[in-house]
């Protein structure tokens, strides 16, 4: 679907749209199970969730991202406006790079978390997982920019895993070894431009590949024709997913709620209190929600979202943390049996003044085998590093494959 | 709220000479506070100056004086620094095209053949009005509460509950069930004959952007009553020398209490260094350093052109950019060669406050227009010949005659360019209907559209109260969520204006309480 498609008087009669790379997609899937991700068709899992994800940690993963949405801003009050609108200094990402950003409402309440792509000198892409066309036009009074949601018009692939490097540069483009981490490069490809990010959601080497949606179905095939020999698969969310709980990102919608979907003010969560506040920065002047931040920097927090590890192997989906004498302390958001940590690992949101870390805690995990409900109270506690942090992740030019 | 305002310098500047200013000028001097006013006029007094709009011939903006705080009058001694109340207690006198008009004073109503169900309701009718804007008027020089918990807040909020309650129970749930509603529907209520109706709605839909039928213009009129001057509530008097007098008062306290007035100084921005005021540049690029920034423009003008809304939150910025604030009153200046004869009227009578309304359905149509952005055909219309009172503003043997018309909406579809001329005429013809000789008597006329009120006072949208007086623009709720209390989310930025509680009229509050405001900061 392109952005001049949604013009056209019937476009409401389909709510959600096959994805530009959709006919390749359609021949890797083998489970033929199809789920919704905002306005695209998108893969839970091509064949195994498992062999997908070690496709992700162990050669090369690849996932469609194009129903990521995306929005570009441009014009001369470009960057003034995006300081207004973020917690994090914009004026710190160059052209040519990407930084991880998240914004706020006026009570200092995470809107929602994404990417700022520096395109090119005051032209930016924001990656975000909700539309938030409404808040940036609302934004944009008294600017002097131009806000655009390009969702529709531009396709995404993440190439992902420790070969993914190897691939693109079989594939043709020359010194993709040079690019650092959140650096961006530019290509010529197939009669028109890829822009490739050194950038990921799993935490390990890996890019993400741009591109007009004509030309999405060549950049599949030329990718995977050049990955044949480097393990590269399909990979699909429940994969990603499994990744990016291990390198501790956080999922709007999940991990926290996007502020302008709340109808309970109080289940929505400040930067502070997402483990973010390394994404505000007070010294830049006005923007969303700095009076509020500073007003909770001065009282303190309500929440912590904290990295758990925990005892045994059952994954502690859903569950209720409580504190060694069995007082509530805070809930799981996010939790998996971690492959590459081999540990039970888990995101979870706890009530002030837990959190610190090193802190020893209980996990009440229900858990079922063989249809027989069991519980435990696994004991965990609160870690500050990452579960997944390969150096392959920071080095340039990367180990070759 | 933790600001540091004025920590190591208690200099403040205020941005327009305007009514409010000038009060919050002369109450912050009082205080010790180095004041600086900035002027963008020649003259001090913003719509409530007296200006020549013909050789010879004087007249101002705001017209009548009927919200004037007491306690400022008395706080400024504004007697001793030269104003004079020309004429006290209008009557309001309701034209009838044939002559049979209406005389409504403050305790009671005659002629037009009125019945004495009418009269007796009217009795009533001044009675529950005036005990209700009395509730209105209680909150007029308090800084807003926020709904918060904090005990100030909440003892604010539990005042007024205890004021309405102690209206007894009759009159609690009378307040309660119309405070909200229109008009329209109160008068249609109260009373029978069409004038008398007409006339009493005036004084809800003057200077708003509303009809009669339009929901809480009931709250209007109250606020229009709500004043403390003169006795009687919602009573007008007629300042010697125009309102400009009654600011040029304003301005000697203020001088006298150490304020420096500086006229023909337009503010062209204020300064910020990094999140906090620290001055303004003028027009000419002179800069001017102060601890504290206190604006007497309109909430949208100065938030919006003169800060910028990149400097505040995007929520606060879109909450001041749909304040409304679009004027829909055209003020009428004429200088006659001697007296109109209004048909009917006697020549002391010609010199109260005549009101041409002569029904709810008449003025319910004169709004209608304007919300297509056309002026009224058959407009309404509040009159006054102050020069009766105070020859001074007319050549010897001359008349000023004073007209508030409506409604002329601020964004004309024609343009007011060539919509004023027309408007003129409109308005000529209806004096006519009542004045017959109008025409030979008119030597000059101005009409100030409220596209002129916004250029002239530089008043975003030439709104007179800078803004629509409505409940949900009034109160803590006055400009906006967050500046309500005088204070901007900018720190060291204050608003003092008429688009801040309790809203417009010569009146003095928003000045005053702002001043308190900034001195508790």
């Amino acid at each position: 679907m392109r952005r001049s498609e949604l013009q056209h008087r019937d476009h409401f009669k389909n709510a959600v749209w096959p994805s530009p790379f959709h006919s390749r997609q359609k021949e890797h899937n083998q489970l033929r199970e199809w789920s919704r991700w905002s306005d695209y068709l998108s893969v839970p899992a091509y064949w195994c969730e498992s062999m997908e994800y070690f496709a992700g940690r162990n050669a090369c993963g690849v996932f469609d991202l194009t129903p990521m949405v995306k929005h570009r801003v441009s014009g001369p009050d470009a960057l003034p406006y995006l300081n207004r609108l973020m917690t994090r200094d914009v004026s710190k990402i160059k052209p040519g790079r990407v930084g991880y950003s998240v914004w706020c409402n006026e009570q200092g309440r995470v809107i929602d978390d994404g990417t700022i792509f520096h395109l090119e000198q005051g032209v930016y892409r924001i990656c975000s997982q909700e539309h938030q066309l409404d808040w940036f036009l609302t934004n944009a009074l008294g600017f002097d920019v131009r806000v655009v949601d390009e969702t529709h018009d531009v396709c995404g692939l993440a190439v992902q895993g420790p070969t993914s490097c190897a691939i693109l540069r079989q594939m043709g483009l020359a010194d993709i070894e040079k690019l650092t981490p959140f650096g961006m490069a530019s290509f010529d490809f197939e009669g028109t431009r890829l822009m490739v990010s050194r950038t990921g959601y799993t935490g390990d080497l890996g890019y993400e590949l741009w591109i007009d949606p004509d030309h999405a179905e060549v950049l599949w095939d030329r990718l995977f024709g050049a990955g044949q020999n480097r393990g590269i698969r399909a990979m699909g969310s429940a994969a990603l997913d499994m990744l990016r709980i291990e390198a501790g990102f956080i999922l709007a919608g999940v991990d926290f709620l996007p502020a302008q979907e709340a109808v309970r003010p109080t289940h929505t969560r400040s930067p502070f209190e997402l483990g973010l506040g390394w994404l505000v920065h007070f010294d830049k002047g006005i923007f969303n929600g700095r009076e509020a931040l500073l007003e909770e920097q001065k009282n303190g927090s309500r929440y912590a979202l904290v990295k758990l590890d925990i005892d045994g192997n059952k994954p502690a989906r859903d569950s209720f943390v409580y504190t060694k004498d069995k007082k509530y302390a805070g809930t799981v958001t996010s939790a998996m049996w971690s492959p590459s940590a081999k540990a039970s690992i888990a995101l979870a949101s706890l009530e002030a003044p837990h959190g610190a870390a090193g802190e020893e805690l209980l996990v009440e995990i229900y858990y079922q085998r063989e249809l027989k409900w069991s519980r435990v109270m696994a004991p965990a506690r609160v870690v500050k590093d990452n579960f997944w942090d390969p150096p392959r992740r920071r080095q340039t030019p990367p180990v070759d494959f | 709220m933790g600001y540091t305002v004025m920590s190591n310098n208690d200099s403040v500047v205020i941005i327009g000479g305007g009514h409010n200013g000038l009060v919050c000028a002369a109450y912050l001097a009082k205080a010790g506070r180095k004041v600086t006013v900035l002027e963008a006029a020649d003259q001090v007094g913003g719509a409530a100056a007296t200006r020549e709009f013909a050789p010879g011939f004087r007249a101002s903006m705001a017209h009548l004086l009927y919200l004037l705080d007491d306690g400022i009058a008395k706080d400024l001694a504004l007697e001793s620094n030269g104003m004079k109340i020309a004429r006290t207690n209008l009557e309001t006198i309701a034209l009838a095209e044939d002559g049979d008009h209406l005389t409504i004073g403050s305790d009671g109503v005659d002629g037009g053949g009125l019945s004495q169900d009418d009269k007796t309701a009217y009795t009533e009718y001044r009675r529950f009005m005036s005990k209700f804007a009395g509730v209105i008027g209680g909150l007029h020089n308090q800084v807003p509460p926020r709904i918060t918990q904090q005990r100030g807040d909440l003892l604010a909020l539990g005042k007024l509950a205890l004021k309405i309650r102690l209206l007894g129970r009759d009159d609690m749930r009378e307040f309660l069930r119309i405070a909200g509603i229109n008009i329209f529907d109160i008068l249609q209520e109260n009373f029978d004959h069409a004038l008398l109706k007409g006339a009493l709605s005036m004084d809800a839909v003057l200077g708003t952007c509303s009809g009669p039928r339009s929901n809480n213009s009931v709250f209007t009129a109250l606020h229009r009553m709500s004043g403390n001057n003169g006795g009687a509530a919602g009573a007008s008097s007629v300042p010697a020398g125009g309102m400009g007098a009654v600011t040029d008062a304003m301005a000697a306290a203020a001088r006298g209490a150490g304020v420096e007035i500086r006229t023909a100084a337009a503010v062209s921005r204020i300064l910020l260094d990094g999140a906090r005021v620290c001055g303004v540049e003028l027009a000419g690029g002179e800069r001017i350093d102060a601890a504290a920034v206190v604006s007497n423009a309109d909430p949208r003008t100065t938030i919006m052109d003169l800060l910028g809304m990149r400097h505040v939150e995007a929520s606060f910025a879109q909450r001041i950019s749909h304040f409304r604030s679009k004027g829909n009153a055209a003020k009428l200046h004429l200088a006659l060669d001697g007296l109109p004869d209004f048909r009917g009227l006697s020549q002391t009578q010609v010199g109260e406050r005549l009101l041409i309304a002569p029904s709810l359905e008449y003025v319910e149509h004169a709004f209608n227009p304007c919300k297509y952005g056309e002026f009224s055909p058959r407009p309404v219309a509040e009159i006054t010949i102050p020069s009766i009172h105070d020859p001074s503003l007319a050549p010897a043997g001359k008349h000023v005659l004073s007209a508030v018309v409506q409604y002329a909406p601020r964004d004309l579809k024609q343009g007011w360019g060539e919509g004023k001329a027309a408007f003129t005429a409109v308005i000529m013809d209806l004096l006519a209907g009542y004045a017959p000789d109008i025409r030979e008597r008119t030597l000059a006329s101005e009409l100030l559209t409220p596209a002129d009120i916004e250029q002239d006072f530089r008043i975003a949208g030439g709104h007179w109260h800078h803004g629509e007086l409505s409940l949900d623009q009034f109160l803590m709720l006055r400009p906006v969520p967050k500046a309500a209390q005088y204070r901007t989310p900018v720190e060291g930025l204050f608003l003092c204006s008429a688009g801040c509680h309790p809203g417009g009229g010569v009146m003095g509050s928003a000045g005053r309480n702002a001043a308190t405001a900034i001195l508790a900061d």
